[in-house]
């Protein structure tokens, strides 16, 4: 191509510089007068990241050839993938760091012995690393990535900015650093699935309203006339989990060169917050996000319209103007007023069908396409994580009974429940979305193998089914145990007898993480040899393939 | 842009479509699944009953409280009561009888072995194990070998008012720091030190003057663990013979306790546990085997 002039830096390029410059001045500042290790080595990779980033900005100006990437290309739009294949190597590396960490704790609480008696490896600060990296760095990435995938494909418009897309999804991975690392060194606020401390929120507020206005832009620039349903989930998620976000954390750092800090709630309403919080983390980051992973993947795999246009609408609006009541009842039998908590239960329990509405959908998408699960172990896949879905959908209106709370609150039947959302219906239907992406982001023309995919399915699925099975029974006796009294009204068991007896389960709940971690080496190989090894689609077969040349 | 809405009809299903198009997506106009929206108003008017007969909605000042006046903590309180009741019956007797009514009555022996032991694994088993075996630093209390005594006056005094806990009561007698404080030198520390191990069947360094030792021994160590070395529980000084040490039984674990002593403490219980369980403790504990 000839040499035209030289365009001027714009000046979205030019506002992200200035503020990456501040921001690493600033970093340098707190890692020289801080006096606390963790702050300086966070202010560090703050300072490197950011410098990094106005390196790349200039870089990618002065090694342009003088054009903005074009908004289409032959009358297609030029949808903008680098930053979705960013998303998608992340996802699977975190997945199977966050796995792995998983299995780790798991082993710890059958064998305590893996503690090792270091700090670092204790089962207090790795547990938190693994929900984080699970549901924050693998589920994150996975959202981000599908989102701009999804919004770019179902808008055909590419999303805007140069820099912008870059800076969310890199931005978004550096938070993730900087949560986990601080973890292990033993930086943390101390509230569930939100440990991070003050600076590291902070970062994340910036990025994720970076992504707001990403995702904003992208809808506003759409050729469209309607907005696709699983937009409007995608939405749901990015504002409410800034809500979420932004009260939750509400702390004063003790100094803006320490990584300490106190949250401004107390008492009663401090964990009133965390658990409006907490719950609405699962509703809108693990449920309305994931519905809309739903909404695009599976119809798309199975080749089939959404089943109703109508349902879809209904339980949209039901699922979260509900689910953000539901939060109390995390808190039965505790200091929370009564009514609170029936309130949370009340509201738990008209949760239930609006969320079976995107079961319902799901599954119904799949007429006329049943035979295909025979055949398509992805299908597959995707499917099971909605049968999944509607599992814990169910339990979970029926654990927030408080009758039933009384004998499974504090045992391992939550972790049950949890881990049949987490690892049937999260796990699973990112799974199923990375095995549609990478072919389509990569332009191959299939997978490298399905016979893989299916050794992935039936190996994990065999650990799912260890996994919550061991954790009912076991939280089911372990809530027994610790109401039973003889005769004499005395308590039967000490809390050490309860725990001695749940060793057998432990164990084969490690037995079932281990089967999990092992699917998802195979689906690591699986998408390294596709994106290696994988055959290249033509490119009238995939639109999206036009677009390599133009990055 | 599609700019007509062209809705079309579905072979498989026959179902019209939406009309609308995304990205080759395209949406069924079924209806709500009947059930569905039917059990949704069900669930919503199972809310309502239960708002109607239980504390829901807060108000400016206060809250609804519900048809039946059901309240979760008068209700867990009437339970705690009723159950306390209940057991202050036996109880009362219990902290009145000697403990040789206690095992003569079966009546109070059933019940003081049952909270005993309850009240053991919530209370005692965390440092002394769950089967009451000890470990290091934590006495063994199925064995007969007993610091302070192991009748069960004593061992209730044990437990009712701790060993160097603080209490007026309490158990105290603090084995001087012989080493740390320089009392004694290194040398005579290594002697004396052999000359116990010499007694009590341990290997002894190679040409340590056990005679030096024995003479370090009666001048510093005598007076609380007694001339032949069996310890006085009178002052919790343990017996130099048994075959087990809280700190370990090693010639270099005698120097160690020698030249830096741990001396362990034992919380009091009185004012933590009410009369009835402690004295329920003392019977539970002297039944284990190792009560004298």
């Amino acid at each position: 191509m000839a040499q035209t002039k030289a365009r001027l830096i714009t000046l979205e390029e030019g506002l992200f510089a200035a503020f990456l410059v501040v921001l690493a001045f600033a970093c340098l500042i707190v890692a020289g007068k801080t006096y606390d290790q963790v702050m300086a080595f966070h202010a560090t990779i703050g300072a490197l990241v950011a410098a990094g980033g106005v390196f790349a900005i200039f870089k990618t100006f002065f090694d342009s050839d003088g054009t903005l990437a074009p908004q289409e290309i032959n009358g297609k739009p030029n949808y903008n993938m680098g930053p979705v294949k960013f998303g998608t190597v992340a996802a699977m590396f975190w997945g199977v760091a966050g796995f792995t960490v998983g299995l780790i704790i798991a082993s710890q609480l059958a064998w305590p012995a893996l503690n090792f008696d270091l700090p670092w490896t204790n089962f207090g600060r790795l547990r938190p690393l693994h929900t984080s990296a699970v549901i924050f760095a693998f589920g994150g990435n996975v959202l981000l990535a599908t989102s701009m995938y999804v919004v770019q494909r179902t808008c055909r418009a590419r999303m805007p900015g140069r820099v912008l897309p870059w800076f969310v999804i890199i931005g978004y991975n550096a938070f993730i650093v900087i949560a986990g690392t601080g973890y292990l060194l033993g930086a943390t606020q101390g509230k569930e699935y939100a440990e991070p401390e003050w600076y590291a929120d902070l970062w994340l507020t910036i990025v994720w309203v970076a992504y707001l206005f990403l995702f904003l832009g992208t809808l506003w620039k759409r050729k469209e006339p309607h907005i696709y349903v699983a937009n409007w989930f995608y939405l749901a998620f990015i504002v409410t989990i800034a809500m979420l976000h932004l009260v939750n954390n509400a702390t004063i750092p003790v100094s803006v060169f320490g990584t300490k800090s106190y949250i401004v709630w107390s008492g009663v309403q401090d964990a009133m917050v965390q658990w409006w919080y907490g719950h609405n983390a699962v509703g809108f980051f693990l449920t309305a996000g994931f519905l809309a992973i739903m909404y695009y993947f599976v119809p798309k795999r199975a080749g089939r319209p959404v089943y109703s246009y109508r349902l879809s609408i209904v339980h949209f609006w039901a699922l979260i103007f509900i689910y953000i009541w539901a939060g109390p009842h995390h808190l039965h039998y505790t200091a929370l007023p009564q009514w609170a908590s029936t309130l949370g239960a009340t509201f738990s329990i008209i949760l239930w069908m609006p969320s079976w509405g995107g079961m319902i959908n799901g599954l119904m998408t799949l007429s006329g396409a049943w035979d295909k699960l025979r055949t398509d172990p992805v299908l597959r896949m995707l499917v099971v994580s909605v049968a999944f879905y509607g599992m814990s959908t169910f339990e979970g209106p029926l654990m927030s009974v408080r009758a039933v709370n009384s004998l499974s609150h504090y045992t391992d039947w939550t972790i049950g429940h949890v881990h049949s959302g987490a690892l049937g219906w999260v796990g699973y239907i990112s799974f199923g979305a990375l095995y549609c992406l990478v072919p389509w982001l990569w332009n191959k023309k299939s997978l490298y193998s399905l016979k893989l995919v299916d050794w992935h399915f039936w190996l994990s699925t065999l650990g799912i089914v260890l996994y919550i099975t061991a954790m009912w029974v076991s939280g089911i006796m372990q809530g027994l145990m610790w109401r039973a009294y003889d005769k004499l009204g005395f308590l039967e068991y000490s809390f050490i007898e309860t725990v001695e007896a749940m060793f057998p389960y432990y164990a084969i709940r490690a037995a079932g993480g281990f089967l999990f971690v092992l699917g998802s080496l195979i689906m690591a190989y699986n998408l390294w040899m596709t994106v290696r090894h994988g055959e290249a689609a033509e490119a009238e077969a995939n639109p999206s393939g036009a677009l390599a040349a133009a990055e | 842009m599609s700019e007509t809405h062209k809705t079309e009809i579905d072979k498989i299903t026959g179902v019209e479509t939406t009309g609308h198009e995304w990205d080759g997506l395209k949406e069924l106009n079924n209806p709500l699944p009947r059930w569905w929206l039917y059990s949704f108003y069900a669930c919503i008017l199972w809310a309502i009953g239960y708002w109607v007969i239980y504390p829901a909605w807060p108000l400016v000042s206060g809250y609804t409280t519900g048809v039946m006046g059901y309240s979760q903590r008068a209700d867990a309180i009437a339970d705690y009561e009723a159950g306390m009741a209940e057991r202050a019956v036996t109880g009362a007797k219990l902290v009145d009888a000697s403990f040789e009514d206690i095992r003569t009555t079966p009546e109070l022996l059933e019940f003081a072995n049952a909270n005993g032991a309850a009240a053991f694994g919530d209370n005692c088993a965390p440092c002394h194990g769950s089967g009451a075996t000890g470990s290091k630093g934590y006495p063994n209390l199925q064995d007969d070998n007993w610091l302070w005594g192991g009748t069960i006056d004593q061992i209730y005094q044990t437990i009712e008012f701790g060993i160097r806990s603080g209490h007026d009561e309490a158990h105290i007698g603090d084995m001087p720091a012989f080493g740390r404080d320089e009392l004694l030198t290194k040398e005579q520390i290594d002697q004396v030190a052999n000359f116990v191990a010499s007694k009590t069947g341990l290997e002894t360094d190679a040409g340590a003057d056990l005679e030096a030792g024995a003479t370090v021994y009666a001048d510093n160590c005598a007076a609380c663990h007694g001339e032949d070395l069996k310890g006085m529980q009178e002052m919790g000084a343990p017996n130099l013979t048994a075959a087990t040490f809280l700190y370990g039984k090693s010639l270099a674990a005698i120097k160690s306790q020698v030249t830096n002593p741990h001396n362990g403490v034992m919380p009091s219980w009185e004012g933590r546990l009410d009369p009835a369980t402690i004295k329920s403790l003392a019977v539970y504990v002297h039944s284990f085997g190792g009560g004298q």
